[in-house]
């Protein structure tokens, strides 16, 4: 759980927005059948954190494709802790694997302003911790798809700091196939607690996304 | 040592304690309390030949009120709706209706029948809902009475009698009979050593023996009020014993569903639009010249000095628009995911709003076997996730018929169904509806779900505001940010409910006619 110092941090980082940011670069007009996405992930994916959706704007292709085959596969969304995953999960469960490609040329063409810091951790301990990280993710956090580990920047912190407890909990990487969930999984366990999680996440937050 | 304290203390002390309704009753017969009052309708004044314009986002019931009143006083309005259908929640379901859920896109297979259809939204009217019973008369929408509660429904309660359906005249007569009793005793015995005169405890017991149906000793027996055990017409009526207490005591029943039809909003009687909820959408739609246009998704909201600019996505391009005011129904949980430059407080607020979990099923019954059962109209409840079965009221003695086979307060209860697919959640119902009505699956012919929270354009009903965030922000949000209004039930004491929606819009309206009229004549102003 969040503390509640915490808490007040999120709600007040998030609204720090840029008036109308967004509305003057070039924007993205989803495809008919992709509106659906852009009602709990915003304009342009820009990610809404009331309905705990995450950012995905400018998302690498092949990262969206793999994840919403995970979803479609019932590897995300079907552990019963995991109620936002599961929230998800139906709407990737009835894409064909060509709707995937279409939505992974989408979502990957979105811009919107990077995220806002909502975290607060100890972001030079966060280094050294980022080291068992960076072996997969690389050292600018922006992923390796030869190693299928995606991009951590760009991505919502608070996303991040969920998903994170997710592989450490078992709530994600569990299924016998998901074979590199199991290895992240296995990862998590080296943040021994939450506080370990904040660090990573607020070093995460210093690197630029490319 | 306790106080004494006076006779007429002592009696408005019991009255507390028994209910308030009472001496609401009475001070209303005394003049003391006011009553709502007559209607205050937005009295929105014509601006002539001014060129004002007004961008209406969200084609929800608020919305279509505020173009339907504007455009008659010389307003130029838009209104822009993300989804491909008009009205928000207020959604009658009929053949071939398609259920835009994410994930499970349904389409509804009721017989085309007009009296087969499910509100699966707002569902009911109650007579003190003026703006709502404004419009329906205005724009000749025709209702009729909807029945909300029913004696001869059921309680089921898995802590009681086995989990075996009681009807509740019967729960509620025994209930009552027991209080009455022990009140009755208590008087008799002056247990509350109190200043009573003689004439004040002989009104108590007879009181207690009316309100109980006790028997002339203060003791209670059984009544007919809980239905004969047999006979009452051709043959002597033979009364049935009364319910074990204990076991009344442990079902849940008396917390809250015993009581529900004591409710403001829920006392009968209640009505409903002929032939579906949605005529009230329609009746708008008519009644509207304005441009409404749907599958157009908000992208942007930026409030100015002297206008309000709102771009969109309509056809496949982006368009921008420009407004003197701006009024907002749409959900306050997907502002967060749409460009605006509101102020840090307005945001917010309007991201701390939490989104509800109400969930509806509809079941079309191929015979109703309810009727056999002497239920006609109201609302069975249950302990089980369902939280309550309705029977419709209309159509009395057709064919079929559609029932309600879930409606969930619990928040628990409605989103263990979102997690389910439309099929697990019909089955589960049936399975739930077979511990009330036995044999019950066998009627069912088809079924639609409705789990608000998982509504394409909706994602949520209904807004939940707790009592500390009502306490100091509601008016933030009821007061306009610049020129832009956020409107609909969810900025109302009614969330919910249509009165709320059209009493925010009003509301609006009417600040906003302050200010035009000031802009237009400000000599006139303050």
């Amino acid at each position: 759980m969040l503390s509640a110092s915490r808490l007040v941090l999120v709600t007040v980082a998030l609204l720090v927005g840029a008036p109308m940011a967004g509305a003057n670069e070039a924007p993205v007009i989803p495809p008919d059948k992709f509106v659906y996405c852009t009602v709990c992930h915003g304009v342009q994916l820009k990610g809404n954190h009331v309905i705990e959706a995450p950012r995905l704007s400018g998302m690498q292709a092949w990262t969206v494709e793999q994840q919403l085959l995970a979803f479609k596969r019932g590897w995300r969304g079907t552990h019963a802790d995991d109620l936002v995953g599961m929230e998800m999960q139906p709407m990737a469960a009835i894409l064909s694997d060509r709707e995937i490609e279409e939505a992974a040329r989408y979502v990957s063409a979105t811009n919107s302003e990077p995220p806002p810091v909502t975290i607060k951790g100890d972001a030079k301990r966060g280094q050294v911790l980022y080291a068992t990280c960076q072996a997969c993710h690389a050292d600018d956090g922006n992923g390796v798809e030869a190693l299928g580990a995606p991009a951590l920047t760009g991505l919502n912190d608070w996303y991040l700091v969920r998903q994170t407890r997710n592989f450490r909990d078992g709530t994600r990487g569990n299924h016998k196939d998901d074979i590199r969930g199991a290895q992240m999984r296995a990862a998590a366990q080296v943040l021994a607690d939450d506080d370990a999680i904040w660090d990573v996440v607020a070093y995460i937050n210093s690197l630029q996304s490319k | 040592m306790i106080a004494p304290i006076s006779r007429r203390h002592f009696l408005n002390l019991v009255g507390a304690a028994g209910g308030s309704t009472a001496i609401l009753q009475t001070g209303l017969a005394l003049g003391l309390l006011p009553d709502t009052g007559p209607l205050a309708l937005a009295d929105i004044r014509p601006i002539g030949k001014t060129r004002k314009r007004v961008l209406i986002l969200g084609a929800g019931i608020s919305g279509l009120a505020v173009a339907y009143e504007l455009e008659r006083k010389g307003y130029q309005c838009t209104i822009i709706e993300a989804s491909k259908r008009i009205g928000g929640r207020i959604l009658t379901l009929r053949r071939g209706d398609e259920i835009d859920e994410m994930g499970y896109s349904q389409v509804c297979e009721f017989d085309d029948q007009p009296n087969l259809y499910f509100n699966a939204g707002a569902a009911r009217i109650p007579g003190h809902h003026r703006h709502t019973l404004h419009y329906c008369r205005e724009l000749r929408v025709p209702l009729e009475t909807y029945v909300n509660d029913n004696r001869n429904a059921y309680t089921q309660d898995d802590k009681m009698f086995g989990g075996k359906p009681v009807r509740v005249r019967e729960y509620i007569t025994d209930a009552r009979g027991f209080m009455s009793e022990l009140l009755h005793k208590a008087v008799d015995r002056n247990a509350f050593e109190m200043p009573l005169t003689a004439d004040d405890r002989e009104r108590l017991l007879a009181f207690a023996t009316t309100y109980g149906d006790l028997g002339p000793d203060g003791r209670y027996r059984g009544s007919e009020r809980a239905g004969y055990k047999s006979g009452g017409f051709a043959a002597i009526g033979e009364l049935k014993a009364p319910l074990d207490f204990t076991e009344i005591l442990q079902s849940d029943f008396w917390r809250y569903r015993m009581h529900f039809s004591e409710g403001g909003d829920q006392a009968m009687p209640v009505m409903q639009p002929v032939g579906g909820m949605d005529n009230i959408v329609r009746a708008f739609v008519r009644n509207i010249k304005s441009p409404i246009l749907t599958n157009a998704q908000v992208q942007a909201i930026q409030v100015g000095d002297d206008a309000v600019d709102v771009i969109y996505n309509h056809r496949g391009k982006r368009h921008k628009v420009s407004g003197d005011y701006c009024f907002n129904c749409i959900p306050t949980h997907f502002l967060s995911g749409i460009h605006n430059n509101f102020s840090r407080d307005y945001s917010e607020t309007l991201a701390s709003l939490e989104r509800g979990h109400l969930f509806k099923i509809g079941l079309q019954m191929k015979e109703r076997f309810w009727e056999n059962e002497n239920i006609y109209g109201g609302i069975s409840w249950t302990s089980q996730p369902i939280e309550q079965i309705w029977y419709p009221t209309h159509g009395i003695h057709s064919e079929k018929g559609v029932m309600l086979g879930a409606y969930t307060f619990r928040e628990e209860h409605g989103m263990m169904f979102e997690r389910m697919n439309p099929q697990e959640r019909i089955e589960s119902a049936i399975a739930q509806g077979e511990r009330i009505h036995p044999g019950y699956g066998s009627y069912v012919e088809s079924g639609v779900s409705v789990p608000w929270a998982r509504m394409n354009h909706m994602m949520g009903c209904n807004t939940r505001w707790n009592d500390e965030l009502r306490g100091s922000k509601f008016r933030l949000l009821q007061e306009p940010e610049g020129r832009h209004y956020m409107i609909g039930d969810q900025i109302s004491y009614h969330s919910g409910w249509q009165e709320g929606a059209f009493a925010s819009a009003h509301h609006a309206m009417n600040d906003m006619d302050r200010r035009v009229h000031a802009e237009l004549s400000p000599s006139a102003a303050g």
